[in-house]
């Protein structure tokens, strides 16, 4: 199985190419990609020399288009599509069936994959993004458990990719409104889940508060672990209840399922985390990379390390072995 | 690793303007060896960043634009758009893109109030900058230079031993 990893930085990029990934995938820094953060993404004359970093070092590069387009503004993805084939990608994510539809006619040699936000999880999906627009990968949602990925696998002609390690959303990928609802702005149309500029923190005594817009969504004890400050990580009253009502701050981790993900037909495994700094891409990246020759109780070992830069220094292995149905 | 009580106690003591003069050669040499943040900090360069080590009695606020550098002591933080305290150690190895900013605050080793977008940007632009503090002190200091960046490094690694990131 190929290792997709993540850069939000030229240098994450060359730490994601020299630590033994296959592909690493990247965006522009504009609202074309889902990771449209401060000071993060890559330039035109960046993607173009990383490109030719990993092209001299046999590893791929994936251009992530995977917001939707704005009506009338259509350019702006498409000249990102065009820059990106210009550059060299290996292949394009994309998720706007109308972007697929431009890069599919203009530029049909093209490699193109079905981004996650897309959220074609099914097999009639699947195949019809195949048949219109000559999908050549899907990354699957992270809705589906190891069966059920197996026998999608079967029944469908495009390589599959699945998350592996990193942040995990609320499973509702491409249609998300959580984000929307706080602040306005979203990762499917804008690029931002839960924006900085709409992020709070206030220290009270040995007491972390979090809020974003106008809702204070969490409150930490004193060294409790912290997770990232969207909504669906939040704590919620609920009746008499009070805790997480969507999903507890924790990361993904399938490391354990990774012989059973290989038997159900995955192609490659996606690390999630073009956020992240270059000192996790590297380490995360050489450690799964190690994890993929290793057996099991080895795998165990080298994954529990990782762990400690998860958020809320927990991993779950989510819905791939979805134990609440 | 904490800054160990008898090497941060003098600086209760150590004349600020002094402090500031070398704190000011440093950011001096990392923006002159790395003029690329500032293309990566785009608007935000103009914004009043607080460093707050926790284990010494200083403050550093950067203005990157104007090449600003201030110190100050007390327990009030000066005032700032953006802020960021944790032990020195962590703050150093953060400016290096040595350890992952999400995974320290995460384990609570960070806290970050203020401008949260200006802070990511610096974060960012500073991940991207590959910036080895102990050669660019080691430019500051002529013949002395294999000396300090040695020394400097030997402190790095014992500081941050068994720092998950």
């Amino acid at each position: 199985m190929e290792l997709i990893c993540p850069a939000g930085t030229p240098a994450a990029f060359k730490e994601a190419v020299d630590a033994g990934a296959d592909a690493v995938y990247c965006g522009f820094r504009d609202e074309t990609n889902a990771r449209n953060f401060p000071g993060l993404n890559f330039s035109r004359e960046e993607l173009g020399q990383s490109i030719v970093y990993a092209k001299a070092r046999n590893v791929q590069t994936f251009v992530a288009l995977n917001t939707f387009m704005r009506a009338g503004c259509e350019s702006l993805w498409h000249k990102a599509a065009d820059d990106a084939v210009r550059l060299g990608a290996s292949a394009l994510i994309l998720a706007d069936f109308g972007l697929m539809a431009y890069v599919a006619e203009t530029y049909p040699q093209q490699r193109l994959h079905v981004s996650v936000q897309a959220s074609a999880s099914n097999r009639e999906a699947i195949r019809f993004l195949v048949d219109a627009f000559g999908a050549r990968r899907v990354v699957l949602p992270r809705i589906l458990t190891v069966q059920d990925i197996a026998r999608l696998t079967r029944q469908i002609d495009c390589e599959v990719e699945v998350f592996a390690f990193g942040g995990l959303c609320v499973m509702a990928e491409g249609r998300c409104s959580l984000s929307s609802y706080a602040t306005g702005k979203s990762p499917n149309m804008n690029g931002v889940c839960s924006p900085a500029s709409h992020v709070k923190y206030r220290q009270e005594g040995a007491e972390m508060t979090s809020e974003l817009g106008d809702y204070t969504i969490n409150r930490y004890g004193p060294g409790e672990a912290a997770g990232y400050p969207t909504l669906c990580k939040g704590r919620f009253s609920v009746g008499e209840e009070s805790g997480y009502a969507f999903e507890d701050p924790v990361s993904l981790d399938v490391m354990d399922h990774l012989d059973a993900l290989r038997d159900a037909g995955v192609s490659a495994l996606k690390i999630e985390g073009r956020q992240r700094g270059k000192a996790y891409v590297a380490e995360v990246v050489a450690t799964l990379k190690k994890s993929l020759t290793a057996d099991a109780s080895g795998r165990a070992a080298l994954i529990s390390r990782l762990r400690l830069m998860s958020e809320g220094q927990r991993t779950t292995s989510g819905a791939f072995e979805k134990r609440w149905r | 690793m904490l800054v160990p009580s008898v090497l941060a106690k003098p600086l209760d003591f150590a004349p600020l303007a002094l402090i500031e003069h070398f704190a000011r050669r440093i950011f001096d040499r990392v923006l002159k060896v790395h003029p690329d943040l500032f293309e990566r900090l785009g608007d935000y360069r103009s914004k009043r960043f607080c460093f707050s080590p926790s284990d010494l009695p200083l403050h550093f606020v950067v203005i990157p634009e104007g090449r600003v550098v201030e110190v100050s002591r007390g327990i009030r933080q000066p005032t700032a758009d953006a802020v960021i305290s944790g032990p020195l150690f962590i703050l150093l190895a953060l400016l290096e893109g040595r350890c992952d900013g999400d995974a320290l605050f995460f384990s609570r080793d960070l806290m970050v109030t203020g401008d949260i977008e200006a802070m990511l940007a610096l974060r960012n632009a500073l991940d991207d900058s590959v910036i080895d503090l102990a050669a660019d002190l080691g430019g500051m200091t002529g013949p002395l230079a294999p000396l300090v960046i040695s020394t400097a490094r030997y402190i790095r690694s014992r500081a941050l031993r068994g720092k998950a990131l």
